[in-house]
């Protein structure tokens, strides 16, 4: 892996939120035109290392580099235009819910560039038929489903042909059906678009399906990371048990607490 | 991203019947149209005492409105105060020996200078001064007059 | 019992720090202006849905407090017998007072809280996250249309309750109560002085336009975003605003007409 193929190169970085730690040193490398992911059990802060590297939050040490450039230390004007090329899919779709469909889609045309309306026309149906959504370009987003509000917020998201996709927890919630779309969608766009995606995800069997490659973190670190196979048959129990979805391991099944005889007939411990 | 056409309309129509509503408060309700740059000549009048009277009082003659006071000073030379007042270009035949008092509004009103003619065929022109004048009854001198003086018969 | 002085302490620093991040985002607001000065369509949106939407609110109240000023008037002015002077008395009310402060409350009750909510529940549901990541300046596009509209109709909202409030009192005093039609008006012209009545009254009602839309835009856009946090963020903007009404009324009243 040389240096001109990793997009992203996140160096020792270390977050707090008040006076819980959330990253402390972590390293990541996200390779161009590949899918990559991160997975985590609940409350790693995976969505706050998203936020990290789109500049919205700052690190305390460490540096994160994108594209060569270290988006914390530009200039808000240069962080705009960085943004541009960075396309990003929240949990929630994160629609604008008084405008409809098609107009959500075209927002970033019409904020970022002097197109005329016919060729933005163009555009959104055709990031729309991408998604399979053309045929909803009128509804409102509050008429949409969970997987189809997605869908949109995809369409949306690749409407400037970004250089990298970031997905925050894609597949959470979704019903079977909905599921495999995304599943597709993500890697289709992935390879079509040449784009790189970041799928920061606890979904483990879906996430595998389409990921390059894996980081999983724990504890504000990297725990391991490598191809989704060697990590399924890693050696580390930890990530074991995470990957195989198993209740009791090195994270445990109870809730630290007394001895269960004792606490029963209520003796003092 | 096209606003439908009704929106702009009533938004056209809100801002539209707000300024109505202020010409209204102008016009209707308040003394614009008096006060409203109708041109006029400046003269000055020497008070010993101007009460309470204020800064755009009516000037009167008459009865009728024919001016407003501009400005009330005060001269450390001569200790009275140099009332101001701009008259309406076309009371411009107002002899110069007139006399200005300061006058009370029914019993509790506003303070205004009442002109009275004089007979004189000179004119007051922008700049004159008016020689005679009264000054304002301070209601607590006059009490103390009052007092003073049925006091005084006992 | 120094508990007490440290919550004291600490909630005033608190307050402090609340007053430096509104202020600052004041000062965003404010440098954004310009940009929406290009794109007139997002403010005509906005003064669409703050000021025409709050339209027949204060046209219906305005009619009312008029009226009802010249019921009560009438009869305590005509112990006096001042009933000649019930136009001044309404018009005064009105122009001075109850047209700025009463609009201001009905607004930030109505239009206020409808700002904070909508920009709460955008925060809540990541849209503003969402620009930001599209390279969207949020201020810019959502915040600076919504404050410029505010500002730009309260006082349009308060000259519309001034001017109809006199009317009221037209219908009740000259048309219920038989006070003499041309007393009412003219009595009014000779009393109400257009710079030191009118202009204030628009002054004071630019001024609460400007504090209470402030304040509606801010506790959104700070708001914590669950549903109980924009709950308790549009219950603060009513409550702030009126506050910040009534106080600057005083205040106001006391620089302008202090030497009448």
């Amino acid at each position: 892996m040389t240096d001109t193929a990793s997009l992203i190169k996140i160096r020792d970085v270390h977050f707090s939120r008040g006076s819980k730690l959330i990253f402390d040193g972590i390293n990541m490398d996200i390779h161009r035109g590949k899918v990559t992911a991160i997975m985590g059990p609940s409350g790693t802060g995976k969505t706050t290392l998203l936020k990290l590297i789109g500049g919205q939050l700052v690190p305390s040490a460490g540096s994160i580099e994108v594209d060569g450039q270290n988006i914390h230390q530009l200039k808000h004007k240069q962080l705009y235009q960085l943004r541009k090329r960075m396309g990003m899919l929240f949990q929630s779709g994160a629609l604008l819910t008084d405008i409809t469909v098609f107009d959500n889609v075209a927002f970033p045309l019409r904020e970022h560039t002097n197109l005329s309306e016919s060729m933005i026309r163009h555009l959104v149906l055709m990031k729309l038929q991408a998604v399979g959504l053309r045929g909803a370009r009128d509804l409102m987003p509050a008429e949409l489903s969970g997987g189809m509000a997605r869908r949109v917020a995809l369409a949306r998201a690749i409407a400037l042909d970004p250089m990298m996709i970031m997905y925050d927890e894609p597949f959470t919630g979704q019903d079977p059906i909905s599921l495999g779309v995304l599943v597709q969608l993500i890697k289709q766009l992935n390879d079509a678009l040449g784009l790189s995606s970041i799928v920061v995800s606890h979904d483990v069997k879906e996430t595998c399906l389409i990921a390059d490659y894996v980081y999983l973190v724990s504890g504000g670190k990297v725990v391991e990371h490598g191809s989704p196979e060697q990590l399924t048959n890693s050696d580390s129990q930890w990530s074991q048990q995470f990957m195989k979805g198993m209740a009791d391991g090195p994270v445990p099944f109870h809730y630290e607490a007394k001895d269960y005889v004792e606490d029963l007939l209520g003796l003092q411990s | 991203m096209r606003i439908s056409r009704s929106i702009e309309i009533w938004v056209g129509f809100f801002v539209a019947i707000g300024f109505v509503a202020m010409f209204f408060l102008s016009m209707q309700v308040s003394n614009l149209s008096s006060i409203s740059g109708e041109p006029g000549y400046d003269i000055t009048a020497s008070f010993e005492n101007v009460g309470s009277l204020k800064v755009r009082a009516p000037v009167a003659m008459a009865g009728v409105d024919i001016g407003r006071v501009t400005a009330i000073d005060f001269d450390p030379k001569s200790f009275e105060a140099v009332v101001t007042m701009s008259i309406e270009s076309k009371y411009s035949e107002l002899p110069s020996d007139s006399n200005a008092s300061i006058l009370t509004a029914g019993l509790l009103g506003e303070q205004y200078v009442g002109l009275e003619p004089g007979g004189e065929e000179e004119l007051l022109e922008d700049g004159s001064e008016i020689e005679m004048t009264q000054s304002a009854l301070v209601l607590e001198k006059i009490i103390g007059q009052f007092l003073f003086s049925s006091d005084a018969e006992e | 019992m120094f508990d007490i002085f440290q919550r004291l302490g600490a909630s005033t620093l608190g307050i402090l720090e609340r007053l430096g991040r509104g202020a600052t985002f004041l000062i965003n607001i404010l440098i954004s202006l310009p940009t929406v000065l290009v794109r007139p369509r997002l403010l005509i949106t906005q003064m669409f849905s703050i000021g025409v939407l709050s339209f027949s609110l204060i046209v219906i109240s305005g009619l009312f407090v008029g009226m009802v000023l010249a019921l009560q008037g009438f009869y305590t002015l005509s112990d006096f017998g001042a009933e000649g002077m019930l136009g001044v008395m309404v018009a005064a009310s009105l122009v001075r007072e109850l047209g700025p402060v009463v609009t201001g409350l009905l607004f930030a009750g109505r239009a206020g809280s409808a700002l904070t909510a909508e920009i709460g529940l955008m925060k809540a549901t990541e849209q503003l996250s969402g620009m930001e990541m599209m390279a969207v300046d949020p201020v810019a596009r959502i915040i600076t249309p919504r404050f410029l509209a505010g500002l730009i109709s309260m006082p349009l909202l308060a000259t519309l309750f001034t001017s109809v409030g006199v009317l009221g009192g037209y219908f009740i005093g000259v048309g219920l109560l038989g006070i003499d039609e041309g007393g009412y008006w003219s009595q009014m012209q000779s009393k109400i002085d257009f710079h030191q009545d009118i202009m204030n009254g628009l002054i004071k009602s630019v001024v609460f336009g400007w504090v209470v839309t402030w304040i509606a835009v801010f506790e959104g856009y700070d708001a914590i975003p669950t549903s109980e946090g924009v709950s308790r963020a549009t219950t603060r903007t009513v409550v702030h605003s009126a506050f910040a009404i009534l106080l600057l009324d005083f205040i106001l009243t006391a620089l302008m007409f202090g030497d009448v």
